[in-house]
């Protein structure tokens, strides 16, 4: 008895000590990360870097505004096109197809799409798109991404719209609401919370990928509106910048990738904070 | 057994007849047959499983829900079956009202909980909305808790006050007949009384059947009395003479907690 009792918290204190480990070890590289972006970045987050626009080859100085108003252009119109896509794509797999056959396969497929290569679906629209038009453009940059988020929303409300409990979509089918009413109004409703932090992480998740902007948006030396070009956006542009030769072309690949991961940081806040009131409601 | 209401000298508002149901392959009702009064409280008792809930999801057609669930036989509702093909659900069910077990109230607030059904059938005016969700409020013994705080969530009032919204949401688009399913198991006995008053007062406007597991709630709410057991209907009678002088073996065991 004695003996065992003894075991017994040996085993405990180990298997604390060991995630305890494990836990730092994880921390550590996430901390690390994170210092390093932010000592060297933030020192190159001056007053040109939010108002000019990337500098030539050899000259000085020199910002980002034309990435990060690219990158705004494209994952705005992006979260704008795949929100009430992967919503509506949901609402059909949770409340309408359920055991259907359609749905089956739209399972499958949003499952092969989350889990793909974004460099694929980069080329994906590379051959369809931008081969078609001839051009890169900010067009097939928005379109590459929205076939990364419409997955990660369609997921998401599925899975939320599931945690909706049976009786209280009897209850709104009880006062004789049609179908659609029940799901838009009373279910996605209900958590309307859950699915707005799928939509902000799926909007994060975007905001970093560099892969499918490569041979898509590409890039723009300068500042730009026209979507229908070529278009200057903050990954694609650290990607360049930080394997350059030129010392303010690396600062400022710094001074963006801190940027983005202060922009996913601060997304992901808003998303917790965001369904920790909602659920409490 | 079915024909005995009409001595009683009630309108019918439900008439069953002949009701199997089915989960499947298995058995949920064994050729029910009976009849529910207009404007009067019919309760249904019986042991887990005999299949009281079952029958009264057949009323609204809850089970439709549901594939692999069906119903035969008729329940005829202002002389057509509900269990016909061509039937509007959606229709049916605005006439036929049920509360559950646990308080569903949607995730919105006091006021559009009630507004939201109304506005389903009836294009009212905001005056005529504010009327009426009061009224409804009213009949369920609410207004005076929530009259201050009507745009507050639903979600916010006590599991009680929760049920009694869900009651005043189902009267609001004013239906014939209120199906109650066990409103009371999830609540605290004061919010019981509150809404055994409730049905008590509501019975002067809507016809009312209620499941229950508690045999005394049934005893003190209701008109009429239906006891079943393993999917058959055992008897089914005035409530006072079912429970002081019932005519089967069967009731009686179960009345007196000799079996249940």
């Amino acid at each position: 008895m004695d003996a065992r009792y003894k075991r017994r918290k040996l085993t405990n204190s180990l298997s604390t000590l060991l995630s305890g480990v494990a836990v730092g070890i994880g921390l550590l590289g996430l901390i690390w990360i994170l210092a390093t972006l932010f000592i060297k970045g933030v020192p190159a987050m001056n007053w040109a870097f939010f108002t000019e626009s990337t500098p030539a080859p050899g000259s000085e100085g020199g910002g980002m505004i034309n990435a990060i108003v690219g990158s705004l252009l494209i994952v705005g119109l992006t979260t704008l096109v795949s929100t009430p896509i992967g919503i509506l794509a949901g609402i059909y797999l949770a409340e309408f197809g359920d055991r259907s056959k359609i749905a089956a396969v739209t399972r499958f497929v949003t499952d092969i799409m989350l889990s793909a290569p974004s460099i694929v679906i980069g080329l994906f629209v590379y051959a369809l798109f931008v081969a078609t038009t001839k051009h890169f453009s900010g067009w097939s940059g928005s379109i590459a991404l929205s076939l990364i988020a419409v997955p990660v929303v369609v997921r998401t409300t599925e899975n939320m719209l599931k945690l909706v409990p049976g009786s209280l979509r009897e209850a709104a089918f009880a006062l004789g609401m049609p179908r659609w009413r029940v799901s838009l109004d009373v279910c996605l409703r209900a958590v309307q919370g859950g699915v707005i932090t799928g939509i902000l992480l799926a909007v994060a998740r975007i905001t970093g990928e560099t892969a499918p902007l490569l041979f898509t948006a590409l890039n723009n030396q300068f500042f730009s509106w026209n979507m229908d070009q070529p278009m200057a956006n903050l990954p694609v542009t650290i990607f360049n910048f930080a394997m350059s030769p030129y010392e303010n072309w690396q600062e400022l690949a710094w001074g963006a990738s801190a940027l983005i991961a202060m922009l996913v940081l601060l997304l992901n806040i808003v998303a917790r904070v965001a369904f920790r009131e909602k659920s409490h409601s | 057994m079915s024909e005995f209401l009409s001595d009683q000298g009630v309108n019918v508002a439900l008439k069953v007849r002949d009701l199997d149901f089915y989960y499947g392959t298995f058995k949920g009702l064994k050729s029910v047959s009976m009849d529910i009064a207009e404007k009067k409280v019919t309760a249904f008792i019986g042991p887990s499983g005999c299949g009281k809930s079952t029958l009264l999801r057949t009323f609204n057609r809850m089970y439709d829900l549901y594939p692999g669930q069906r119903a035969e036989g008729q329940i005829l509702f202002h002389g057509q079956n509900t269990l016909d093909k061509g039937v509007d659900l959606n229709l049916l069910r605005a006439r036929i009202g049920m509360v559950f077990q646990k308080p569903t109230p949607f995730p919105m607030s006091i006021y559009d909980n009630i507004a939201f059904g109304v506005r389903l059938y009836e294009d009212l005016s905001k005056a005529d909305m504010d009327n009426r969700v009061q009224w409804a409020l009213e009949q369920a013994a609410l207004w005076t808790e929530v009259k201050d705080k009507l745009h507050q969530s639903g979600l916010s009032l006590s599991g009680g006050q929760q049920q009694r919204l869900c009651i005043a949401r189902g009267v609001a688009v004013k239906p014939d007949i209120l199906l109650l399913d066990e409103p009371t198991s999830a609540l605290d006995p004061i919010s019981t009384a509150k809404i055994e008053e409730l049905v008590f007062e509501l019975k002067n406007s809507y016809t009312i059947a209620i499941v229950t597991h508690n045999m005394q709630q049934a005893a003190r709410v209701s008109d009429f009395t239906a006891y079943m057991y393993l999917g058959e209907l055992i008897e089914f009678g005035v409530t006072d003479e079912l429970f002081v002088k019932p005519k089967r073996k069967e009731t009686e065991d179960y009345i007196t907690g000799r079996f249940g």
